[in-house]
């Protein structure tokens, strides 16, 4: 626990739109239990979110989901978004985008595409997102987002069954004329967790996928930026998830709930607050649960007397919890915790047996429960 | 590589503001918050989308009286490296 007021201001907000979304990937980031549209907010309440972000300090929101274009107020709220002076990313699936939807997003000033990638292969990249025909109606938006000139981003989730094509993803995001490529291992948390057995990849796949994205940067210098995320599971050391619990960034969800991260509600002794019932600056600051892992006076050893305590800040608190049962524990995928062997386990047990081909994978995908 | 006659640009998408609740400027852009200094920021309130690298090299000689040889080695190696992260584009150069 820490004291709020000394906190720098946010700078991103993850806008949770809606949780519907017509993919169903096995690794959807969004809770088990999906927000349904009855509870989601109203454009006035989230045009008001959006004008106390800006005045907290907030500088770029990203407008995501579920489809966050499955709202029928998304253009209304991405202009009042520009209104109010923050940077507008919309992160879709896209599906039901191209056309129309997307030149109105654009006139209301729309700065940033980011299309999810299931593959570079429609085959394997329609079983992954569980909707015959996806991959090719995204190959139709991302030709509209580039010939518009608005930047594109392919996020690229890497797992088992598509670890072996990261040089291939790539020159994929150059061949359409992507600006940048998030190569993104699958984090297991909710519903990638439910299917960590069919989406780990092999430790050899993750070394030829490293190598792959050190290759891709020198080879494709100068013409996309390419962001990676690690696998946890094969990590020596936690990454500093979100930047650091409460210093970086927020998430609100459809229903107006405010997180620190996608996963925060897995921790059941923490209640989140509501945008419907307090101001995002008064959540921000003195919230108990934005306090509870700021700072390092809550981590144990042996993260409270590591050099690194305030480089990775003890690494994720949602994987601490659902592997050690403690929130306040070391992340598991450093190797200094206690159970990082046992990870390391469970990261070989889902290896065991690898399927012949990609399509073989049999997967539970997202769904409302 | 960048020269005198290169017309920088910042492409949709990446725009300058001024940051209200940290002071200063910043070059927003796909998942990026730059926060420039304050001789970025005056390389890059010239980016017009007209004018070239020298232009840009010698108005800033001109308005803080500086050494244009070092101004212009300073300003190419930071337009270079923003052209690089795909951050400015970069036309009439060959």
């Amino acid at each position: 626990m820490t004291d709020g007021a000394a906190i720098d201001p946010p700078l991103g907000l993850l806008a949770e739109l809606t949780h519907r979304c017509p993919l169903s990937c096995p690794y959807c980031s969004n809770p088990e239990n999906l927000d349904r549209r009855s509870s989601e907010l109203d454009t006035l309440t989230w045009k008001r979110v959006f004008a106390e972000a800006a005045a907290l300090g907030v500088m770029q929101v990203h407008l995501s989901g579920g489809e966050p274009t499955a709202r029928p107020d998304i253009v209304e709220i991405t202009a009042h978004c520009r209104d109010v002076g923050l940077y507008t990313n919309l992160i879709t699936s896209g599906i039901n985008v191209a056309g129309a939807k997307l030149n109105a997003l654009a006139d209301a000033g729309l700065d940033h595409v980011q299309i999810s990638f299931q593959g570079d292969i429609s085959d394997q990249a329609d079983h992954v997102s569980g909707m015959q025909g996806s991959h090719a109606r995204k190959l139709e938006l991302a030709a509209q987002v580039t010939g518009l000139g608005l930047p594109l981003t392919v996020n690229a989730v890497i797992h088992r069954g598509n670890a072996d094509r990261v040089r291939e993803m790539v020159q994929f995001a150059v061949d359409l004329g992507a600006r940048r490529i998030e190569i993104a291992h699958v984090q297991y948390y909710g519903w990638a967790l439910r299917n960590r057995d069919a989406l780990m990849p092999t430790a050899e796949q993750v070394r030829t996928s490293a190598a792959a994205v050190d290759q891709s940067r020198t080879d494709f210098a100068g013409q996309i930026v390419i962001d990676a995320v690690v696998p946890d599971y094969y990590a020596r050391r936690p990454k500093p998830c979100v930047g650091g619990w409460g210093r970086r960034s927020l998430n609100v969800t459809p229903a107006g709930k405010v997180l620190p991260c996608h996963a925060a509600e897995t921790i059941p002794h923490l209640t989140f607050p509501n945008v419907r019932d307090q101001s995002l600056s008064d959540i921000w600051h003195d919230s108990d649960a934005f306090n509870a892992y700021r700072g390092t006076d809550w981590m144990a050893e042996p993260c409270q007397s590591c050099d690194r305590r305030d480089v990775d800040f003890g690494g994720c608190r949602c994987q601490a919890l659902a592997m050690t049962g403690d929130a306040a524990a070391t992340d598991p995928a450093c190797q200094l915790s206690p159970f990082h062997a046992r990870m390391i386990e469970l990261a070989e047990t889902a290896v065991a047996e690898v399927e012949a081909s990609p399509l073989d994978t049999r997967y539970d995908y997202r769904r409302f429960l | 590589m960048i020269g005198d006659d290169t017309i920088p640009a910042l492409p949709r998408g990446v725009r300058l503001r001024e940051d209200q609740a940290r002071g200063g400027f910043t070059l927003m852009a796909p998942e990026r918050v730059l926060k420039l200094d304050p001789i970025a920021n005056e390389v890059l309130k010239r980016v017009d989308g007209t004018v070239t690298v020298a232009m840009v090299v010698d108005d800033l000689a001109r308005t803080f009286a500086a050494d244009r040889a070092q101004i212009d080695r300073d300003v190419k190696s930071m337009l270079q490296g923003l052209a690089d992260k795909r951050l400015l584009d970069l036309t009439g150069n060959d």
